[in-house]
């Protein structure tokens, strides 16, 4: 079937482009499949939930980490329309998706759970449409639910954006109802994009994907004049310019077009290999008579958590290089550089946007790559001034942490918005305080719930705020946080020692206050996980010289099968060898054998990311 | 693999066995030069134990797929076979009839084995003939019976004095049974009397650990084998223990165990000459089992049994009805065989060797095993003198760590 979608160079006016914005879980992904469903680019059996969730990752965790666009027909009083739909992911950790996403878009529609209401990242996406000077359509999503209040959450709305609450859509992105409705009023509120189709070409690249088929798959969206498939480009960023193999829509499946025009999306191939020449907030022109200006880039995503990823076994390090490589094609947020530890051997030290972008690049090398992997703590990026006048360390891995030296040492901090009932309100406090937070700020989103927000270090957030938080308010609270600089502290670094030798895959830079809990915790652990030896192995927690926190593991007595087994000689030598196989993955600390279930389990902080926030 | 009843012990995986039992002739090359003894299983036992993973079956088990009779019929086969494929052997200095319960096969059975020995290979002059009994199937008669056919040493299961430690490993016997078999088998004219025992089992407590070296002490035996508990998986024991109805044995518990057993019997004339067994003499220690240690060749007949004659490693199948049915076929009973390369052999003989007091010839091991040697004697594992003597011999704490030193110089 076509449509008039289907064809591109679409007069301006007749085209929308908006994308989902929301708090996880509130039904983004479902609203999209019901619209790709209503407007008929996906048939009825080629339909699956959450269609837009194309990695297994996505589809196993039920969440949406990548942006995704498509480009669909509706027709209004009559006339045809092309709306460009982006789905977004709702995790705070992929906030940088977002905010390209809404680069693309003229209005987004805002959608709130009507059984839960305004949530942490439905503030902050929110706060960065606006930013963007997006048209904001407000939409109660799940009416279907019986939980849900839509009267009581319209109203929530219709406070934090100024609307009335009776302007607040309703639908069950379940059902499809009233999904209709809202696309009518997409084309009725979001303008219309503009721009000259007669000036030299500019479109600006808010995704860069690679595909093994394709090689490097470039989304765009074309502010002046048009790009078509017969012309060369030019990145304007780096001049290097590119013949184009293919240019084309999303509906939902990529389809080569003769070109886009202004105000589309779409995507265009030209055969580089690496996403780094198809840079995200780069502007594209043509080669030849091409523009002079660029757009207005995007902020590069920073990472603000660090970890060192670790081959279990050794031989893999080459593997896992050329795995970081691959992910990073499609991850520019993923960086790496190589590191070694005197205990876990050759490494990369990686930066992640968050705990959740850490555990999902390191499930994906795992599954996608086939390897077995040791990922140290996270830590943030500390900033540590030299007292004697040198000048300063950007320490991103405790190992590099300057020993006597230290002047002023300054830690990012955050600022973070916590949604919760108000019977929490002094739980949420206590333990903000306990991790050195500072209220900024209080305000009721209605009689019953508050919106809480606070200065706090970002190591403390991303340790295991969040889950506390969680704990203590039942699950009710929901957290947003963004970067806000940096502030001086008191912060410490803890050595683990093993017989008096300091494994420094366990070093942790904490605040002084915090190192005696970290020293002990990280003791008692590695008591219960480190097998006995066949000598006594002390195991002490030190700050400096000063040991803070110490415990002991016995030597072991016993290691001996004393038991007749007849003539079965061959059996006892095939334990034998399976025993030294064993060895083999036990790592050396010393003399200390440390097995590779040890680092694993001492370095993970157990109650630390939130997984699928929610989701069983 | 567990086994729970009808599934005993598992066989190890190896190359498939030649249905007619023949061995290359590297393996047959020498043969005689070293000791050379018969292995004879009997795979019965009246009921099973909680914690015994043997290849041995209870009457309900076989119902009537095998009996002692078919058992025997296989036996006598495969010691025809076995002298085929050895051709000139020479006569067994060494025959261990064990189990399962030997000694339910009565006089009578035992004297049919033992004749069907002697029918294939001959008895050398002065050959060690050992039976296993379980205590609560002997008596003065029987102790008799079988000196008279020729039996020198009995084994006896004691495994513990103490009411409860008996209980809990399902033994039959009551406490005082073992000690009198073994007074009765001397009576009998039996010069060797070893008893076996357990330490570890849920609820022993030292008491009850002292009473029963007591007990050993009292009976006067020239010999004693004590083993730590081992829950074995798909034992009975080992679902017991999971289950959290019984504690498992604690290691430090053991290694206090071990050497209380070691003094006791040390200081009453008892020494360890391998890591669990202790003799009152160098005559008194069991010659049929040193030939394991020491890489000698036997024959093991009977199912499950495992043989070793110059390198060449075999194992029968488990299922006494299996086994009967391809010796009747007139088929080699072994399911399975491995070949040793010089690297295995020389393994095996640290592996085993070195579990004995007089140790083993440091020139068996490669330099770094060497160099991991004098670590093991700084560690306080392996004995000084010894070493410089240019031999590897286990300290005290160094037998309790035996399998962690194997590791360090292999
Ligand atoms: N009852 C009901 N459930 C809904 C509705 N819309 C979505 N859901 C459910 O809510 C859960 C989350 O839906 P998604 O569409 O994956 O949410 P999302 O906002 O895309 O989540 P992220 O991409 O991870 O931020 C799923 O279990 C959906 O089936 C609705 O209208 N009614
Ligand atoms: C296999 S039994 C055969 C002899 C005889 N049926 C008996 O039970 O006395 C030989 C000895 O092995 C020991 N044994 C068997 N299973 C054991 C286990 N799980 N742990 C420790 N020793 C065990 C017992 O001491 C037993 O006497
Ligand atoms: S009597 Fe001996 S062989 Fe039989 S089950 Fe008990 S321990 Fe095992
Ligand atoms: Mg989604």
């Amino acid at each position: 079937m076509s449509t008039f979608a289907d064809t591109t160079f679409t007069p301006p006016e007749l085209i929308r482009n908006f994308c989902i914005i929301a708090h996880i879980d509130h039904g983004k992904s479902t609203l999209a499949d019901r619209m790709l469903q209503i407007t008929g680019v996906v048939e009825e059996r080629a339909m699956r939930a959450q269609y837009l969730d194309r990695m297994d990752i996505e589809r196993e965790r039920g969440i949406t980490i990548k942006a995704q666009n498509v480009r669909l027909p509706w027709q209004v009083d009559g006339q045809n329309h092309v709306l460009h739909m982006i789905d977004t992911p709702g995790h705070v950790d992929f906030t940088y998706e977002v905010s390209r996403a809404l680069e693309a878009c003229e209005g987004a529609v805002l959608l709130v759970d009507a059984a839960q209401g305004i949530e942490a990242q439905t503030l902050a996406n929110l706060y960065l449409a606006l930013e963007n000077d997006l048209a904001i359509i407000p939409v109660l999503n799940k009416i279907d639910l019986p939980a849900a209040d839509p009267d009581k959450y319209a109203k929530e709305i219709a406070h934090i954006i100024g609307c009335e609450p009776e302007e607040v859509l309703r639908v069950s992105a379940k059902s499809g109802l009233g999904v209709r409705e809202l696309l009518d009023e997409v084309v009725l509120k979001v303008p219309a994009p503009q721009g000259d189709a007669d000036a030299p070409a500019r479109a600006m690249i808010f995704d860069s994907v690679y595909d093994t088929y394709r090689g490097v798959v470039t989304y765009i969206r074309v502010v002046d004049g048009k790009i078509t498939p017969r012309e060369r480009i030019r990145m304007m960023s780096t001049n290097a310019t590119h013949e184009l193999l293919e240019v084309g829509i999303i509906s939902p499946e990529p389809k080569p077009s003769v070109g886009l025009g202004v105000g589309e999306v779409g995507y265009l191939i030209t055969g580089v290999k690496d996403v780094r020449q198809s840079k995200v907030g780069d502007t594209v022109t043509s080669e030849r008579k091409g523009a002079t200006e660029p757009l207005a880039g995007y902020r590069e995503p920073k990472p603000m958590v660090y970890s060192g990823l670790y081959p279990v076994d050794g031989s893999d390090y080459p593997d896992l290089r050329e795995a970081l490589d691959k992910l990073q094609l499609n991850d520019a947020a993923l960086t790496y550089e190589p590191e070694t530890s005197a205990a876990l051997g050759f490494g990369f030290r990686c930066g992640f946007l968050g705990l959740l972008h850490l555990e999902i690049t390191r499930d994906r090398l795992e599954r996608e790559f086939g390897l077995d992997l040791i990922s140290t703590a996270p830590n943030v990026v500390y900033r540590v001034v030299l007292d004697d006048g040198t000048g300063e360390l950007i320490v991103t891995n405790p190992s590099d942490w300057p020993t006597g030296r230290v002047g002023e040492i300054f830690e990012p901090i955050t600022r973070c918005t916590i949604i919760a009932p108000s019977d929490y309100i002094g739980t949420i406090m206590e333990l903000c305080q306990t991790k050195r937070g500072q209220l900024g700020g209080m305000d009721y989103l209605s009689e019953d719930r508050v919106e809480l927000r606070y200065t706090m270090p970002m190591a403390e957030i991303i340790f295991d705020f969040f889950d506390a938080l969680k704990s203590r308010t039942r699950g009710y609270a929901s957290l947003d946080y963004e970067e806000s600089g940096e502030q001086s502290a008191e912060l410490v670094k803890v050595d683990i020692l093993l017989q008096g030798e300091p494994v420094d895959a366990f070093s942790a830079i904490v605040h002084k206050d915090a190192a005696y809990g970290y020293g002990t915790r990280m003791a008692t652990k590695l008591r219960e996980l480190i097998p006995r030896q066949q000598f006594e192995v002390p195991i002490q927690a030190a700050v400096g010289s000063r040991v803070i926190a110490r415990e002991t593991i016995r030597a072991i007595r016993k290691d001996v099968l004393a038991k007749c087994y007849g003539g079965d000689i061959t059996r006892k030598r095939k334990l034998l060898e399976k025993q030294k196989e064993g060895k083999k993955r036990m790592k050396m600390v010393g003399r200390v054998e440390v097995p590779q279930e040890a680092f694993v389990a001492a370095l993970s902080t157990d109650e630390s990311s939130d997984k699928g926030k929610g989701k069983k | 693999m567990p086994h729970t009843g009808a599934v005993p012990s598992t066989l190890p995986d190896g190359d498939p066995a030649p249905a007619d039992g023949a061995l290359p002739s590297s393996a047959l090359r020498g043969l005689g030069e070293r000791p050379f003894g018969v292995y004879v299983h009997v795979p019965f036992c009246a009921t099973r134990c909680g914690y015994c993973d043997f290849n041995t079956y209870t009457p309900g088990e076989l119902g009537t797929t095998a009996s002692p009779e078919s058992w025997l019929e296989g036996l006598r086969r495969e010691l025809d076979l076995a002298a085929g494929v050895l051709g000139s052997a020479p006569p067994a200095e060494t025959v261990f009839v064990g189990g399962g319960t030997p000694s339910l096969l009565g006089v009578d059975g035992l004297t049919d084995v033992l004749d069907a020995v002697r029918d294939s290979f001959g008895l050398a002059a002065d050959a060690e003939v050992t039976t296993e009994s379980n205590p609560e199937s002997t008596s003065a008669e029987f102790f008799a019976g079988i000196r008279a056919a020729g039996y020198t040493r009995v084994s006896l299961g004691m495994q513990s004095a103490a009411r409860h430690v008996l209980a809990v490993l399902d033994r039959t016997h009551t406490p005082g049974r073992a000690v009198a078999a073994a007074r009765e088998a001397a009576d009998a004219g039996f010069a060797h009397v070893n008893l076996d025992l357990i330490y570890g089992t849920p609820g022993e407590r030292v008491e009850d650990l002292r009473a029963s070296l007591d007990a050993v002490l009292a009976a006067g035996v020239d010999h004693v084998s004590a083993y730590a508990l081992i829950v074995e998986e798909g034992t009975a024991l080992a679902r017991r223990v999971r289950r959290g109805d019984l504690p498992a044995p604690d290691d430090d518990r053991l290694a206090e165990s071990y050497e209380l057993v070691d003094s006791v019997l040390s200081a009453h004339g008892l020494d360890w000459y391998e890591v669990s067994n202790w003799a009152s003499s160098a005559d008194a220690r069991c010659r049929h089992n040193l030939g394991y240690w020491l890489g000698g060749d036997w024959w093991g007949a009977g199912p499950g049994a495992h043989s070793h004659v110059g390198g060449v490693r075999w194992w029968n199948v488990k299922h006494p009805a299996r086994y009967a049915t391809l010796l009747a076929d007139g088929a080699s009973p072994a399911a399975g065989r491995e070949t040793l390369t010089d690297d295995d052999r020389r393994i095996e003989r640290v592996l085993l060797e070195l579990r004995l007091a007089e140790g083993l010839p440091l020139d068996t091991l490669d330099d770094t095993g060497r160099a991991n040697a004098s670590d093991a004697v700084a560690d306080g594992l392996l004995d000084r003198i010894a070493l410089a003597e240019g031999r590897c011999v286990l300290t005290a704490r160094g037998r309790l760590l035996a399998d962690a030193v194997v590791r360090r110089l292999t």
